[in-house]
Order: structure tokens, then sequence, then C-alpha cells
């Protein structure tokens, strides 16, 4: 059996289909909870400054299907989404919800898996540095970076970043997406924000690296490499690491959920065309169908990747149960 | 030896005086005062909030006072120590009345969480079986959902107001409140103590409140000083995206994304919110940290 083979022999199938089919309730009453919630609500999208006259608000109405029944309308929607489809947008005229989310969700999705990336090496990386000199100067200093990065909330971190690195330096681009003819995200444009979006959480990382490398290095197989005489460098990189790293794993989940929370903030900061800022918009603008794609999207990706580092887990700890 | 413990299971105080022993909370009350950053960061707490308190009623200009002078830079000039934002209003009072509304916005929505928190776990973890179960499944589904966007609705939905901030962030919080609780009671309900209570004939509800939750108050308590900058950098998120606490009220984050919109001309509007917002939350922090070392002190 190659090493492929055996991994995925260990994944417990079962366990993995009964999280699936607990995540499909779960999203369904997100949907209905947003859907009922934003069309009980007083004032629509269409209540405007001038009062249209009754026959022009009939045919909106009718346009997006909301003469209809109310639990009709929520059954057309769910069977919409089901296909892939989020409907017209409400406000931007002539756009579907699907247009602006295939527009919007790169971006955010690049900036996100960035950061991500960025947090889980940095964070790694201080956290054992950190945990291998426990109460030392060393560990003093990136515990104490770690908890100004913790209490320094992304909307306070991006400007100041802004200030001294676009504005004083002026290394990096001030916000936005590449601009014509290289319209793209490139290094100029994207190393601001991804670094905004990172600092929380390399923090966080940080701190439960630290926890649990201190944890395992008292551990009683960490004892037993050492006195078998192992070299401390592969004490450290063979028994120490594995497992200090698991505590990482199951945070891994709540970590993307954060991060795509933080990302509402970053779009705006920085003025990127993500999927946080026609989110925000959508909200302000009662933007209806454009809030519950957009939502939708973010739930099932939140279920997915809890789902993702749950598996994950279970792979790596050979001690799990699975209930 | 023999401890005598009296009906709640702890020791008799008067005993233990004679026997010169220290308990749990004087170990972690020693602990704690020794943690200079914990104790720093208690006294500049207490000096944020009583600025907070007192603040706005001392300081020489009222936070809503729209004057010509707008824009401007600190001086000293009529006392607009930090300037003037762009209604001519001084920023010493705008940002006084910022850090109340921020702290009181933590300390509220920490509080809605720790009722509701507490109750769930104790009585899931109490009761047990198909209650628990049920009670805790609930708990999973929220925990799924991603609640700050629907926070987001919920305001645009309802209108921005200062009680739904409140509720809805102390709503979101309690999840976890109840699940270390929870945690606790099951760990506690097999101890002998409760056994005793129960056979002489203590309701539930009376074992819960008398036994169990003095029990869990150091995890709790622990938990409580970690919510409060969470659910104030929460707020303050909100009210960066616009969302948050009405005119001519503010909040920290508020008086920072105004400060953000202006920063590389006006500075001053950005750094004395960001300071402050920075302070207090590094301060909770670090006290939070403090407690947790203090009453668990196996990570030192």
């Amino acid at each position: 059996m190659s090493a492929l083979q055996r991994s995925l022999s260990r994944i417990p199938w079962a366990y993995v289909i009964r999280r699936l089919l607990f995540a499909i309730p779960t999203l369904l009453v997100i949907i209905a909870v947003a859907f009922f919630m934003m069309r009980l609500a007083p004032g629509g999208p269409f209540d405007g400054e001038r009062k249209l006259n009754a026959a022009t608000e009939a045919a909106i109405a009718a346009k997006f299907g909301m003469d209809q029944p109310l639990w009709k309308q929520f059954v057309d929607y769910v069977l919409g989404v089901l296909q892939g489809d989020f409907g017209p947008s409400m406000k931007t005229l002539g756009k579907s919800v699907n247009d602006l989310i295939a527009d919007g969700l790169p971006v955010s999705l690049a900036i996100g898996s960035l950061a991500m990336l960025v947090a889980l090496i940095v964070g790694t990386g201080l956290g054992i540095f950190a945990g291998l000199r426990q109460n030392t100067t060393g560990d003093y200093t990136v515990m104490g970076f770690a908890m100004a990065g913790i209490s320094i909330p992304t909307f306070v971190t991006g400007p100041l970043l802004i200030l001294a690195f676009a504005l004083g330096a002026g290394w990096f681009a001030v916000g936005g997406l590449g601009e014509y003819p290289n319209i793209g995200m490139t290094f100029n444009n994207m190393t601001l924000p991804v670094l905004t979006l990172a600092l929380p959480q390399i923090a966080i990382i940080s701190r439960l690296m630290r926890a649990s490398t201190i944890e395992t290095m008292r551990s009683p197989h960490v004892r037993t490499a050492r006195a078998k005489g192992l070299p401390e460098r592969t004490v450290i990189m063979r028994h120490v690491l594995p497992s200090a790293i698991l505590p990482l794993v199951s945070y891994a989940g709540p970590a993307m959920a954060r991060v795509m929370t933080g990302s509402l903030v970053i779009e705006r900061i920085f003025g990127l065309p993500g999927m946080g800022s026609y989110f925000v918009d959508g909200a302000i603008n009662r933007d209806y169908t454009l809030v519950m794609g957009a939502l939708i999207i973010y739930a099932t990706l939140i279920v997915l990747f809890n789902l993702i580092a749950d598996i994950l887990y279970a792979l790596l700890d050979p001690k799990v149960k699975y209930d | 030896m023999v401890d005598t413990l009296d009906m709640t299971g702890r020791k008799d105080p008067v005993e233990q005086a004679l026997a010169g022993g220290r308990s749990l909370w004087d170990d972690a009350k020693r602990r704690l005062f020794n943690n200079k950053a914990a104790v720093i960061s208690m006294w500049v707490l207490g000096v944020m909030i009583f600025l907070a308190a007192f603040g706005p009623f001392l300081w020489v200009h009222d936070y809503s006072q729209i004057s010509a002078q707008t824009e401007l830079a600190p001086t000293f000039d009529n006392w607009h120590l930090l300037g003037t934002d762009e209604q001519g209003r001084d920023l010493v009072a705008r940002n006084l009345l910022g850090l109340r509304i921020s702290l009181a916005v933590g300390m509220v929505a920490t509080l809605v969480s720790l009722v509701i928190g507490v109750t769930w776990g104790a009585i899931a973890g109490y009761v047990g079986g198909r209650t628990d179960n049920l009670m805790m499944r609930f708990v999973d589904v929220l925990y799924a959902m991603p609640f700050i966007f629907f926070v987001i609705l919920l305001l645009t939905v309802f209108g921005r107001n200062i009680i739904l901030i409140f509720a809805a962030i102390g709503a979101v919080e309690w999840l976890t409140m109840s699940r270390i609780v929870r945690g606790q009671t099951l760990a506690i309900k097999g101890k002998e103590f409760i056994e005793a209570a129960r056979a002489a004939g203590v309701s539930g509800p009376a074992i819960i409140r008398r036994h169990i939750l003095p029990n869990v108050v150091g995890p709790v308590a622990v938990y409580v000083t970690l919510t409060i900058p969470v659910v104030i950098m929460a707020e303050s998120f909100l009210s960066f995206l616009g969302l948050g606490v009405n005119e001519p009220l503010t909040s920290l984050g508020v008086l920072i994304s105004n400060g953000a919109k202006e920063m590389q001309d006006k500075p001053w509007l950005l750094m004395a919110p960001a300071i402050l917002m920075a302070v207090t939350l590094l301060c909770l922090n670090f006290i939070g940290d403090g407690l947790r070392d203090a009453l668990d002190p196996k990570e030192r």
C-alpha cells in the first residue's frame, strides 16, 4: 500500500458522511432564518425617496417574484440555490447575484488563503521558538508581540500600516487592485491587506503553539526520546513537532471563519472589490438576494472548512474517536 | 488528616485559619498579584474605567457641542487637547464618551452571555442524559453559524440600535460559556458533597445554585475577562462597517473609522481612539491571562 492509500483508508468515511448530512439541515436553517428575517422586516429594497406608483410597484414585485405568497418565494428560492442560481441582484441593475459573487469570491479567497498561509508558517515558527525558550527574553518578546496582535484590531493595524508603509515609505499601494493595464492582484496591492488580515492569526497561532510545545516537551514520549540519547534536534523535529502541531489543526476551522469575517473589514479599508464589500453594501442597501447569496456562500465555506479540519485531525491523531 | 467539611464542601474557615493553611484562592491571589503585567493592567484599566464613568461630566467640553472650529489640530487653545472633529466637537469629550460606550457594551454584552451561558451549561450538565444531549446539540448547531453575518443582517433589518447590539453580541458569545460550565458541572456532579446534599433532600435548582455554581467560578471568571475584549472588538467592528451606535453618541470603533478616512492629512483623528482601544484591550487580555495562569498554573 502506498502512503496515500494508507491515509485514505484511515479516513472515517461513516463519520464524514454523517457530518455532511448534519451540514445540510444547518445550511437550510441558515437560509430560512436569513430569508424570513429579511422579508418580514419593515421597509423593502424598492422604498426610494419618491413613492412609486402602484403599477410600477406591482411590476417590480412581479419581476422578483415578490407578489407570490411568502412560502412559495422561499421554496422557489431554495430550489434555485440548489441549482446554483442565486437570482438577480435587486440593486445592481442587469447583474445576477451569481455574477457579483463570481467577481468578488476570487478576491476574498485569494486574500484569505494567503493570509492563512502566512499566519500558519509565521505563527507556528514563532510559537515553537517561544515554547522552546520558555520564560526567557526571547519568549517574552514573542509573547508580547502576540498579545499586541490579539489586542489590536485589524481596523487599527490596517490604517496604521497604510500610514507607515504606503503613504510614508511608499513601498506598497494604498489600496485597490492593480491599475490598468495590469489589472490583477499584484504583490504591490496584496502585501498590506494580507499582512493585516494575518496579524491576529499569527498572534493566536503562536500562543497556541507555544503552550502546546511546552506541554509536549514535558510528555513521557519526549523524555523517552531524550533517554535514548537522540540529539536534541531530532527530538524536536521528530517527536515534539508532530504532536505539538495537533491543537493547531483543530483551530484551523475556526481560524478560517475568523479570517473570512476579518476580510469584511480588510476589503473596506483597502478598497478591494471582494465578497465582503458586496455583503456589507448589500446589507446596507437591502439588496435581499445579494445578501442571501453572500451569506449562503460564507456559511457553506465555514461548514466546509470545519469539516476538513475535523477530518484532518482524525487523520493525524490516531487516538481521536469519531462521534 | 481528616478535614471538616461543611455542607458546601468547602473547608470550615475557622478550622482553616487555625491550621494556617492556604486555600486555592489564596494561592491564586498571590500568583495573580505577582504577575506584573496583570497588576499594571488592573491599575491602568481602573483609571480608564474612572475616566469613562466620570470623564464626560468633568471635562470642560460637551461631546455633542458643535462649534465653528472644525477639524482643529490638537491645541491648548480653548482646551481642545485632541483637536476637534468635522463638526467642531471636542475630541477629548468624544473619546471619553467613546471609551464609555465601548466599555459599557463590553460589560453588558458579556453579562448577557454570562447569564445565558451559565444557566444553560449548568442545567445541561446537572440534568444530563437526553436533555443534556439535546441542549448541547443545539449549541453545536449554533456554533456552525456565521454569527457576525447574522448580526449584520439584524442591524440592517431592524435598524441600528444600541440595545440590539448589546443583545446580539451577548447572544452570540454565550455558546463557549455554556460549554465550559457544562464541562465543569459534569466533573463536579459526581463528587461526594453533591451526593450528600442530594441525600439531605436539597432540591435540584438549589444544588445548582449553592453547590455547583460556586465551584465553576474560576474558569468562568477567566472566560468573562477574556470575553469583554472580544465583545468590545465586535462592537467596534460593526461600528467600523457603519453599523454601530447612532450620532451624536459614539464609540471607539466609530472614532477610529472616521479617523481612518482622513489619516493622511489629520492623523490625530485616528491616533487617540486607536491608542485608547489598543490599551483597553491589552489590559483586559493581560488580566485575563494573569487570572488563568493564577488559577491553573500548569503552563507556567
